[in-house]
């Protein structure tokens, strides 16, 4: 079943206005936080365990006391980039509940001292950023935003960013650097951002639904939210079903929910008639499941890290038993290769060869060399470049070929899709 | 030769202290500029805005080539960005790309000759949920079909 903590009312067209936001208890919990001590939200974020849901998975609490204890100015960034192939949880959040990412960006920046706050979205989400940016100006009209807010001594400033479309501006430093009107190259870390981020400043980064649930975690306490989720995954998620379901869309389930009921059950299962052949579980950068393995995987950090994947933005792409892997991997590695951004030269040769060999199995020119050179390729790639693009896109290619070996080599063999027949390259 | 509006300019200008470094105005201008001259980036306009901004000129250079939603040739009145991503490629939108360009007698990435559409292939959208999808202008159209969306091109005014 479903668990709407974040998304209790999401489906309230009034929730996207301040009046409508107010009435179903919005900015209450911004009153008390700001009587707190931002030490104790610091803790009572550590204590609920939540994790950062743009895809590392990154204890929140702790990255937040890797700020120096002192130093102005400090900032926050809220990553609004969402560009991982298969996500649209955060622009379900942004234009249904502009104001509950407001909220609960200003207590988050009051835990962590900063006067200046950022959203960084994506370039395509306008209607979000028109959304947006009328509900900062509500905000300030209110007096949640701007100098000494409700009296509490406390200033912030909130503002917008438009990306211009750019996958790597989704990767922290990377949306640094284009926020500061430079090509979005990322940086090798550390210095991390925490300690040298946005103008060389202490900068925190964390994603849509990480910041919104940190005031559901003050409102509702650390202990009541790990009531929900796993031990070592608290709290509920969104997740972005598309591909080969009934019905596709975004779910908030608590972690450990098992993806067989996720497919099954929340998205009515599969057309009639059709096998469930494969599952990518965390976005096009996570490795895929074949159906045996999704069927007992539940989605959280733990398991689907034991499974050799992982649960990335929470991202699920059902594929059933009518598409064929090679084709669906040549479209994930021409999305690699046109992202990178080109600094690190096993991203930017590798994802070339790989697009390049697999274009040519479905061109019908692979050899059966071809296949093993995808994992050989792929393996060079990794842990050895500035960011994670690079074994983002090893990481996949190398689990298509090894669970879908016999589809690679049907197509070389025979020069057509085992499933498809002839594709138009 | 290219000039922004006067609007434009009042735009430019406060964007100029929006922002902690004039730098970060660089790319909210562009956008601007693009939009005043008909969807692209011409030389001439980078080279115009970056004197208006008083900054370096591969300053602007720099962004508009690397960023996608820049074009740096001409488009359509309708910029049509089809997503052939995974979800939308599970659903048809490779497809439906190819139905767009033929219904609409435009080759991909060329301008059609009545200077009406663009039709290009972009990367996920975040709408794999309501897959396939095509962005037109700033406005999304989702779960499309090939015939869908091509009666909606032609019904625009
Ligand atoms: C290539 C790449 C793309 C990324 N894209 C996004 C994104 O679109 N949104 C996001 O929140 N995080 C993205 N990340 C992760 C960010 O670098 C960062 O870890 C995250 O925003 C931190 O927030 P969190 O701790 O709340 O998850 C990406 C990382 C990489 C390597
Ligand atoms: S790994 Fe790839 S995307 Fe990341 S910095 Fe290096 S070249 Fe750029
Ligand atoms: S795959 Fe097409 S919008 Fe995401």
């Amino acid at each position: 079943m479903e668990t709407k903590l974040l998304s209790q009312h999401y489906d309230k067209p009034e929730y996207v206005s301040l009046k409508g936001y107010l009435n179903l208890g919005g900015y209450e919990v911004l009153k008390r936080a700001l009587k707190m001590e931002p030490k104790a939200i610091i803790d009572e974020v550590k204590a609920s365990g939540l994790r950062g849901r743009g895809g590392a998975g990154f204890p929140t609490g702790t990255k937040w006391t890797f700020l120096p204890e002192n130093g102005e100015p400090r900032y926050l960034l809220c990553n609004a980039d969402e560009g991982e192939p298969g996500t649209f949880k955060d622009r379900i959040m942004l234009e249904r509940a502009p104001h509950q990412l407001i909220e609960g960006m200003i207590i988050s920046a009051f835990a962590v001292k900063s006067a200046k706050s950022y959203i960084y979205v994506r370039g395509e989400y306008q209607m979000c950023i028109r959304k947006l940016e009328k509900a900062i100006r509500e905000a300030y009209d209110a007096g949640f935003l701007g100098k000494n807010i409700l009296g509490s001594g406390f200033t912030h400033d909130m503002d917008v960013y438009s990306g211009a479309g750019a996958y790597i501006c989704g990767e922290e430093t990377g949306m640094i650097s284009s926020l500061e009107g430079k090509k979005g190259q990322p940086k090798l870390k550390p210095p991390f951002p925490a300690v040298q981020g946005y103008l060389a400043k202490p900068t925190i980064v964390n994603n849509v639904e990480t910041l919104a649930a940190v005031s559901l975690i003050l409102r509702d306490g650390a202990a009541a939210y790990r009531k929900f989720g796993t031990e070592k995954s608290p709290g509920t998620k969104l997740f972005s079903v598309s591909g080969n379901v009934k019905k596709p869309g975004v779910y908030e389930v608590p972690l450990g929910y098992p993806l067989a009921d996720l497919i099954q059950v929340e998205c009515g299962g599969l057309d009639p008639g059709r096998r469930l052949k494969a599952v990518i579980p965390g976005g096009s950068s996570a490795p895929v499941l074949t159906a045996e393995e999704a069927m007992k995987a539940t989605m959280d950090y733990e398991c689907l890290q034991g499974m050799g994947t992982m649960l990335g933005s929470g991202a699920v792409i059902v594929i059933d038993d009518s598409n064929c892997m090679v084709d669906l991997l040549k479209v994930i590695m021409h999305f690699y290769h046109h992202e990178s951004c080109g600094q690190c030269t096993p991203c930017r040769e590798g994802t070339g060869w790989l697009h390049k060999i697999v274009h040519s199995i479905v061109s019908g020119e692979g050899r059966l060399q071809d296949v093993d050179l995808i994992p050989r390729v792929s393996r060079q790639m990794m842990g050895r470049t500035i960011c994670a693009l690079s074994d983002a896109a090893a990481m996949p290619a190398i689990s298509f070929v090894e669970k879908f070996r016999d589809e690679f080599e049907f197509f070389v063999r025979e020069g057509r899709s085992k499933v498809k027949g002839h594709l138009h390259a | 030769m290219f000039e922004l509006s006067r609007e434009g300019i009042e735009f430019v200008k406060k964007e100029m202290t929006r922002y902690e470094t004039k730098r970060s105005a660089v790319i909210p201008c562009l956008f601007r500029v693009q939009k005043e001259n008909g969807g692209w980036v011409s030389p001439e306009s980078i080279a115009y805005l970056a004197q208006l901004m008083d900054v370096p000129e591969r300053w602007v250079q720099e962004v508009a080539t690397f960023y996608t939603m820049f074009n740096k040739q001409p488009v359509g009145k309708y910029h049509v960005q089809v997503c052939c991503n995974i979800s939308c490629a599970m659903a048809g939108g490779r497809e439906m790309t190819d139905k767009i360009c033929q219904s609409l007698g435009v080759e991909e990435g060329a301008v059609s000759k009545d200077r009406r559409y663009t039709v290009s292939r972009v990367e996920c959208l975040g709408s794999c949920g309501t897959a396939p999808m095509m962005q037109v202008n700033d406005d999304y159209y989702e779960n499309l079909s090939a015939d869908k969306a091509v009666k909606i091109l032609r019904e625009l005014e």
